[in-house]
């Protein structure tokens, strides 16, 4: 048996973000401590508004030795990014 | 004795001397994060020393500052409870100490809120966020840790038979206390015992762990008439800068 207590991965939202970003990873023993810790580590500096904790093996990750298969073909495809177009000038800002 | 003096060092002296021994964990504690968590109290303690000890300054009106109190003041001027400055000897120790006093903290606070004397108010509604938080924590730890190990519940029962004679010098009730309560500044700290005991109550017993069988109280911190060895010790070391090198700044 391990004594670590588990890793989470912290995912903070800013002030003025709108979605919440990976800021790091810490350990704790369940979900309610890995929240305070994520509070006391991340937060200090006035950084956030909310805090998701999520055990760290409860992420699927890709693997990096399949980056060819899984990357490469999206490459070269310039047709797929909406740079075509003519935006009407009284559309406004996009 | 102005009264209001004395009463805002008690308050002063509390977060000092309490934030002092907390941040002796920083660097040492047994995890990273509980590292940092520790330093985080220990700071916000002493952001709210200089709130205390600065409005003191001000009722005293001598020229002295929220710093000079802090590094110039010796062991029988200090005005803080005894449990504050026994020495934190493990982590579990340290929580229960922590818990204990979060546990007065938070209702004393909410009603220092609604003193009549504004700036009391102010300094109290700020400092009740933070030992709100404190609580939060200190009662979650108690309690994983009572009901954890065998070791760690011994730990903590270990931890709270020695505190626990400490623990009653915060329900004070001497003449700087009335004449708080009789100029509405604040109640008598004697009044917070009873919503005090249901907090201990309800996570010691989620804690696993038993509430000493006695109602001895040890006295003399909160008046200065006698404090235990230890605060010498901690003074030196927390003094030791202004001391050798009097005026010194960043």
């Amino acid at each position: 048996m391990s004594n670590e207590w588990p890793l989470w991965e912290i995912f903070i939202r800013g002030q003025h973000g709108m979605s919440h970003r990976h800021v790091g990873s810490l350990h704790a023993a369940d979900a309610e401590h890995a929240m305070k810790n994520a509070r006391d580590v991340y937060t200090r500096r006035n950084e956030g508004v909310s805090i998701w904790v999520v055990e760290a093996e409860k992420i699927t990750a890709s693997s990096p030795s399949a980056k060819g298969p899984m990357y490469d073909p999206s490459r070269g495809k310039v047709y797929r990014h909406p740079t075509f177009y003519d935006i009407p000038d009284d559309v406004g800002k996009m | 004795m102005d009264h209001l003096f004395e009463f805002l060092l008690r308050q002063g002296d509390n977060a000092l001397v309490l934030g002092h021994r907390t941040s002796e964990w920083c660097g040492v504690a047994p995890a990273l994060e509980e590292d940092i968590a520790l330093a985080n109290t220990a700071l916000d303690l002493i952001g709210q020393t200089q709130l205390w000890l600065g409005y003191a300054a001000e009722v005293e009106g001598k020229g002295r500052s929220a710093n000079d109190l802090a590094y110039l003041r010796d062991v029988y001027d200090f005005r803080n409870a005894l449990m504050l400055e026994v020495p934190n000897n493990d982590f579990g120790r340290t929580l229960m100490r922590q818990f204990l006093f979060d546990a007065f903290q938070v209702p004393w606070l909410t009603a220092l809120s609604a003193s009549s004397d504004e700036r009391v108010a102010g300094i109290a509604a700020k400092s009740l966020k933070e030992a709100t938080y404190h609580l939060e924590r200190s009662s979650e730890t108690v309690i994983a840790l009572g009901d954890g190990t065998d070791e760690s519940n011994r730990r903590m029962q270990d931890a709270l038979d020695y505190l626990w004679p400490y623990a009653g010098e915060l329900f004070g009730q001497d003449a700087t206390d009335q004449a708080m309560q009789d100029a509405g500044v604040a109640p008598v700290p004697a009044s917070m015992r009873s919503v005090w005991d249901t907090q201990i109550e309800q996570t010691l017993s989620a804690a696993c762990l038993s509430r000493p069988d006695t109602s001895f109280a040890h006295s003399g911190g909160c008046n200065g008439s006698r404090h235990t060895e230890h605060l010498g010790h901690m003074l030196a070391v927390m003094q030791t800068l202004q001391r050798s090198y009097p005026g010194a700044v960043w």
